[in-house]
C-alpha cells in the first residue's frame, strides 16, 4: 500500500504548524504579552527573525501563539461536534425510519439552514466575544455535519449480517452501536474531522477579523491582520504573514483530509490497480 | 408539481418559525433583562424601566415575540435603541450596498466559473484542468477577507487603479458599481473556483451516460454535446452549489465590508453589537437568515424545473 502524496504533504504542513504551537506554550523568541513601542514596526533581524507590528511585538512570537489559538479552538469545536454530533448520528441509525431518526435529521437540516457566520455573531453578541463563545459557536455548527456523517455511515453497517449474529445474541442497540457500529465507521468520523478542523480555523479567523474571538492580549491570526488594516499601506507584510499562516494551515488540513479519504477508503483503492 | 410546490413552502415556513424563535430566545430571554443589557452596568433603574416600557419588555414572551414578529410581517422591525430612527429605514439603506454587493458577486462566480469549468472538463488532464483544479484548493484555503486585503494591496496601492475603500453612493450607477467591484471580486474569486471544480466533477459523471453517447453518435461535435446536453444536465449539483454559495457570498459580505468599508448590513450589525443595540442586531439577523432560507427555497423550485423528475 503506498501512501497518497497528498496525505504526505497536507500531513507535514499541518504537523508543522501544530508543533509550531505546541512549542509556543513551553517557549517563544519574546514575550508577546509586553508592548515595547521603542521597537515598534522594526524590519525582520537577527533578534525579530520576521520583524515587529506597531505595538513591538515579535511578529515570529505572534504567529505562533496565533497557531496555538486556532488550532485549541478549531479542535474544541471539533469535539462538541463530534461529542454531540456521533452519539446522535448513531442514535439516528438505530432508529431508522421511525420519529426520532426523523426528528435528528430534521433538526439538522434547520442548523444547516442558518448562516453559521450569522449564528456565531449573535452568540458571541449576546454572551460577549471570547475564544469559548466562539468554540460553542463553530462547535453547534459542527454537529449536524458529524451526525448526517456517522448516521449515513452507520445505516449500512446495520443491515450486514454479524449485526443481526450480535443482536440474536442479545446484544443491546447501545452495545452494537458502540462496541460493532462505531469502529467500523471511524474512518469517516476522522475524515469528516480534518475537513471541520480546516473549516473551523477559517472560521475562528473570521470571528477574530471583526473581532468576535479571542480578546487581547490573546493573540490570534484574525485578530492580527484585523490590527495590520491600517498599517496595510506602509506595512504589508504584517497583513501578509498572517493570512498566509492562515491559507497554509486549511490547505495542508484540506490535502491531508482528501488524502486520508483516499487512503482509507478501500473501494477506491481497488479501482485504482 | 402542486404537492411538492405545497410541500416546500411548508418547510420554508416551518424553518423560518423555528429561526424567528431561536435567534428570539437568544436576544430577548438567555440574557436576562434586555434593558439592562443595553444600558450596561452603570443605569438607573428609572432608565431601564424607561427602556423596558419602550421596548414593550412588559407584557409576556408569547406577546412580545407574537408583536416582534407581526410587526417584521408588516416590514416594522422596531426603534434603534442607538440611532432612535426606525430599523427598517436603517436596512433599507445598508441593504442598498449588502443586497447589490451580493449578487454582483454572484454573478461574477458564475460567469467566471461555468467558461472555466467546461474548459477543465474540456481538457480533462491538461494543464488548464490541473489550473482550476489547483486554483480551487486555494479558493477554498484562502479566508475571503485576507483575499481581499491582498486585491487593495495591488489594486488600491500598488497600482492606484481603484480606491482601497468607502462607498460612492448610488446617485452615479457607475460610481456606486465602480466601489463594489472591488469588493466582489474579493468575494466571488474563491467561490468561482469551488463552483468550476464541482462543475466539472459534474460535467464529467454526466458525460459518461449514455445519451451523451448517442448524441455523439448522432454526428453533435464534441462542444455541441458539452454546451447542450451536458451542461444543462449538470444543473442539479451545480444548483445547489449555487445555493449554498449565496449564504457564503451573504456571510463573506457581513466581514468584506469591514475591509472595504462599506456601509452595508454587515457593519451596521458590528455596530449593533458594539453599542449593544440589540434590536438591530436582532431584526439584521433575522433578515439574513431569512434571506438564506429563501434562497434554499427557491433553489428547490429550480430543482424541479431542471429535473422533471423531482415534482413527483
Amino acid at each position: 500500500m503506498t501512501v497518497q502524496r497528498s496525505l504526505i504533504i497536507g500531513g507535514a504542513i499541518s504537523l508543522f504548524f501544530l508543533a509550531l504551537a505546541t512549542l509556543s506554550l513551553l517557549w517563544v523568541p519574546h514575550e508577546v504579552t509586553s508592548l515595547a513601542i521603542a521597537n515598534r514596526l522594526q524590519g525582520p533581524s537577527a533578534t525579530y527573525l520576521l520583524g515587529t507590528d506597531q505595538f513591538g511585538r515579535d511578529i515570529l512570537s505572534l504567529l505562533m501563539v496565533g497557531a496555538q489559538t486556532s488550532i485549541a479552538v478549531a479542535v474544541a469545536a471539533i469535539g462538541i461536534g463530534a461529542g454531540v454530533g456521533v452519539p446522535l448520528g448513531l442514535l439516528a441509525a438505530t432508529q431508522h425510519g421511525r420519529f426520532g431518526d426523523e426528528l435528528i435529521m430534521r433538526g439538522n437540516d434547520l442548523i444547516f439552514a442558518f448562516p453559521a457566520l450569522v449564528i456565531a455573531i449573535l452568540i458571541t453578541a449576546t454572551y460577549g466575544p471570547s475564544a469559548f463563545n466562539a468554540i460553542l459557536a463553530i462547535g453547534i455548527f459542527n454537529i449536524p455535519v458529524f451526525a448526517r456523517v456517522t448516521r449515513a455511515g452507520a445505516l449500512p453497517i446495520w443491515t450486514l449480517d454479524y449485526i443481526l449474529a450480535a443482536r440474536v445474541a442479545g446484544k443491546s442497540k447501545l452495545r452494537i452501536s458502540l462496541e460493532h457500529i462505531l469502529p467500523n465507521i471511524l474512518n469517516l468520523i476522522i475524515v469528516q474531522a480534518t475537513i471541520q478542523f480546516s473549516l473551523g480555523i477559517l472560521a475562528e479567523a473570521a470571528l477574530s477579523y471583526v473581532g468576535l474571538g479571542a480578546q487581547p492580549p490573546t493573540p490570534s491570526w484574525g485578530r492580527m491582520l484585523a490590527e495590520a488594516q491600517t498599517m496595510i499601506y506602509t506595512h504589508p507584510m504584517l497583513a501578509i504573514l498572517p493570512g498566509a499562516c492562515i491559507m497554509a494551515l486549511v490547505l495542508g488540513l484540506n490535502l491531508a483530509g482528501d488524502g486520508l479519504r483516499d487512503q482509507l477508503d478501500p473501494r477506491l483503492e481497488r479501482t485504482l490497480k | 408539481m402542486l404537492s411538492y410546490f405545497l410541500n416546500r413552502v411548508l418547510a420554508m415556513i416551518l424553518s423560518l418559525a423555528v429561526a424567528s424563535v431561536v435567534i428570539f430566545c437568544l436576544i430577548e430571554v438567555i440574557p436576562g433583562d434586555p434593558a439592562s443589557f443595553m444600558l450596561g452596568l452603570n443605569a438607573t433603574d428609572e432608565a431601564v424601566a424607561n427602556l423596558r416600557a419602550e421596548l414593550g419588555l412588559d407584557g409576556g414572551l408569547l406577546t412580545r415575540y407574537l408583536a416582534w414578529v407581526g410587526g417584521m410581517v408588516q416590514g416594522e422591525f422596531g426603534l434603534s435603541y442607538t440611532y432612535r430612527v426606525p430599523v427598517a429605514d436603517l436596512i433599507q439603506d445598508r441593504l442598498a450596498v449588502s443586497l447589490p454587493l451580493a449578487i454582483y458577486a454572484l454573478i461574477l462566480s458564475t460567469a467566471l466559473a461555468i467558461p472555466v469549468g467546461v474548459l477543465a472538463t474540456a481538457k480533462r488532464g491538461a494543464w488548464p484542468d490541473l489550473g482550476v483544479m489547483a486554483a480551487a484548493q486555494i479558493g477554498i484555503a484562502i479566508p475571503n477577507f485576507w483575499f481581499a486585503m491582498l486585491l487593495v494591496l495591488l489594486f488600491a496601492i500598488k497600482l492606484q487603479w481603484v480606491s482601497a475603500g468607502g462607498f460612492a453612493g448610488w446617485d452615479s450607477f457607475g460610481a456606486g458599481l465602480a466601489s463594489l467591484t472591488l469588493p466582489a471580486f474579493a468575494l466571488a474569486l474563491p467561490q468561482a473556483a469551488i463552483l468550476a471544480r464541482v462543475l466539472r466533477s459534474a460535467l464529467l459523471e454526466t458525460l459518461e451516460q449514455d445519451y451523451i453517447r448517442t448524441a455523439r453518435a448522432k454526428g453533435l461535435s464534441r462542444r455541441r454535446t458539452l454546451w447542450r446536453h451536458a451542461l444543462r444536465n449538470a444543473g442539479i449539483p451545480v444548483m445547489t452549489i449555487l445555493g449554498l454559495q449565496f449564504s457564503f457570498l451573504l456571510a463573506g459580505a457581513i466581514i468584506i465590508e469591514n475591509v472595504f468599508f462599506l456601509p452595508g448590513l454587515g457593519r451596521l450589525i458590528f455596530q449593533g453589537i458594539t453599542q449593544r443595540d440589540l434590536i438591530v442586531v436582532e431584526s439584521v439577523t433575522m433578515l439574513l437568515v431569512f434571506a438564506v432560507i429563501l434562497v434554499t427555497f427557491l433553489v428547490d423550485l429550480a430543482y424541479a424545473a431542471l429535473d422533471p423528475r423531482l415534482r413527483r
